[in-house]
């Protein structure tokens, strides 16, 4: 997805952007609060001191997840990423990886956060267990067992989407327990020495320790909320309109995966709601929309080459 | 030349305060992805005109369908305008290094995200240290690259759309 470094002269051109940079600075950066204020408008029961103190902590939770730079969920994103490859190993067919990350970077370039810090980025586990996990920042990890739920690459597309999806709603990033959150923005904010003393960076190792595990329980415990999940899918949806591909391809997907699903399983069952649930979320989020002319051999072929023996 | 070039950058920061600029501030936004592209059209799949670099300042023009209509000077002062994805942007002034200004008195950490603070390499190693944890896949995960030029043929054979990048 990078190119090459940059040449001289067009690097040194974009420096020259001065004089603006120095109005903006003279001139202050505008507000990033939009924090509503309906929150104290007249409202039965709710007095305004309560009012007062709900709003105060949305803004506290709207700015801590503004504060997490993307260079820190980059960093947050392959610590979730080494925990789940801990936990299972990777499937290295060069092949179907090198597939994947094609057809996921495809599709991330035409979700709505195409860029992170360091980009999209794709493997697959060795595990028959029906599992996706999307760490913050773009690592995405899917299964050999999903793969095989889907019966296309409109079907595999659909998987990633939905991934994407999570990375782009910064979903794993609200795991995080937002009392963390606070306290990782004080300490950025009071960190400007150019290395960390032993303090600062074991308070700031405890923290990241325990955002990760926020992290990393969600995904493969509790699972996220219902209304993550719709969110995830109807992301998934528009992700795979702007392309091209079938977005009831991710119906039929749901539909493998409740066949096959056990419902005491530790995979999708566990952290996932009813497929028959979500299978409704997809279909309204698609409406009338006409479908896509059918996929031409060379798609057919390309994912059978890749995926065939998943 | 990243050094004369915060040189003249700062230079000019002088020059614009001694000037005392009245009209109304251009918009500027920062770069908050390692690198990126400008590009001559809004699309991913737009020519390339620079590569843009984390905590570079842009100034926009324009936002239409989550990209951003920028300029750029060049150095015999005429000028380029190129598109950037709009995820790839903050208005937050992004400071590579502590020392380049004095964060804690000039600017809110609202206004300011400090590049390497917070999680970072730093904790990150500390954290590793602790946990025992093996990196050895993420590092390669992170080294699959993609050209656009694949993502160009893999769109047109699969009978695919273009790209916009989110609308």
């Amino acid at each position: 997805m990078r190119t090459g470094r940059p040449t001289g002269g067009k690097k040194a051109a974009f420096a020259l952007l001065l004089a603006g940079a120095a109005a903006a600075l003279l001139g202050g950066c505008a507000g990033m609060e939009g924090v509503t204020s309906s929150l104290l408008s007249p409202s039965g029961g709710l007095s305004r001191a309560d009012a007062e103190a709900i709003t105060a902590t949305a803004r506290t939770v709207a700015k801590s997840l503004e504060q997490i730079s993307p260079e820190q969920e980059y960093y947050v994103g392959r610590a979730v990423g080494a925990v789940v490859l801990g936990r299972y190993p990777v499937y290295s067919d060069e092949r179907a990886t090198a597939y994947v990350n094609l057809l996921g970077q495809t599709l991330a370039a035409a979700s709505d956060r195409p860029e992170t810090f360091r980009g999209y980025h794709f493997l697959i586990l060795d595990s028959d267990e029906i599992n996706a996990f999307a760490a913050p920042g773009g690592l995405i990890f899917v299964t050999r067992g999903i793969l095989r739920c889907a019966r296309s690459e409109d079907g595999v597309a659909a998987i990633l989407a939905h991934e994407i999806a999570h990375v782009q709603e910064k979903h794993g990033l609200q795991a995080i327990k937002k009392s963390r959150l606070t306290t990782a923005v004080t300490s950025v904010a009071l960190t400007a020495a150019q290395t960390l003393g032993p303090d600062a960076l074991a308070e700031l190792t405890t923290l990241f320790d325990d955002s990760i595990r926020d992290i990393t329980s969600t995904l493969t415990n509790s699972g996220y909320s219902r209304s993550f999940e719709r969110e995830a899918d109807r992301g998934a949806v528009m992700i795979l309109q702007r392309v091209g591909y079938d977005p009831r391809a991710l119906v039929d997907v749901l539909e493998v995966m409740g066949e096959k699903l056990e419902p005491k399983g530790l995979d999708f069952a566990k952290t996932h709601p009813d497929p028959a649930q979500r299978i409704k979320v997809v279909e309204k989020a698609v409406g009338e929309a006409p479908s896509p002319p059918p996929a031409p051999a060379a798609r057919r072929e390309r994912c059978e080459a890749a995926l065939g023996g998943i | 030349m990243q050094r004369s070039v915060r040189r003249v950058f700062c230079l000019l920061l002088v020059l614009a305060a001694a000037l005392e600029l009245s009209a109304a501030p251009p918009k500027m936004m920062s770069v908050t992805v390692e690198q990126t592209q400008a590009r001559a059209a809004p699309s991913f799949l737009g020519r390339i005109v620079a590569d843009l670099e984390y905590g570079d300042r842009v100034e926009v023009l324009e936002e239409k369908n989550s990209w951003a209509r920028i300029v750029m000077s060049g150095e015999t002062g005429d000028t380029a305008e190129a598109w950037v994805h709009m995820s790839a942007l903050t208005t937050k002034r992004v400071v590579l290094k502590a020392g380049d200004v004095d964060v804690g008195r000039t600017a809110s950490s609202a206004e300011v995200a400090l590049a390497g603070k917070g999680f970072n390499e730093q904790v990150e190693a500390e954290y590793r240290a602790q946990m025992d944890l093996d990196y050895a896949w993420v590092d390669r995960m992170e080294e699959i690259t993609v050209s656009w030029e694949e993502i160009r043929t893999f769109l047109a054979e699969g009978g695919l759309t273009a790209l916009s990048g989110g609308e």
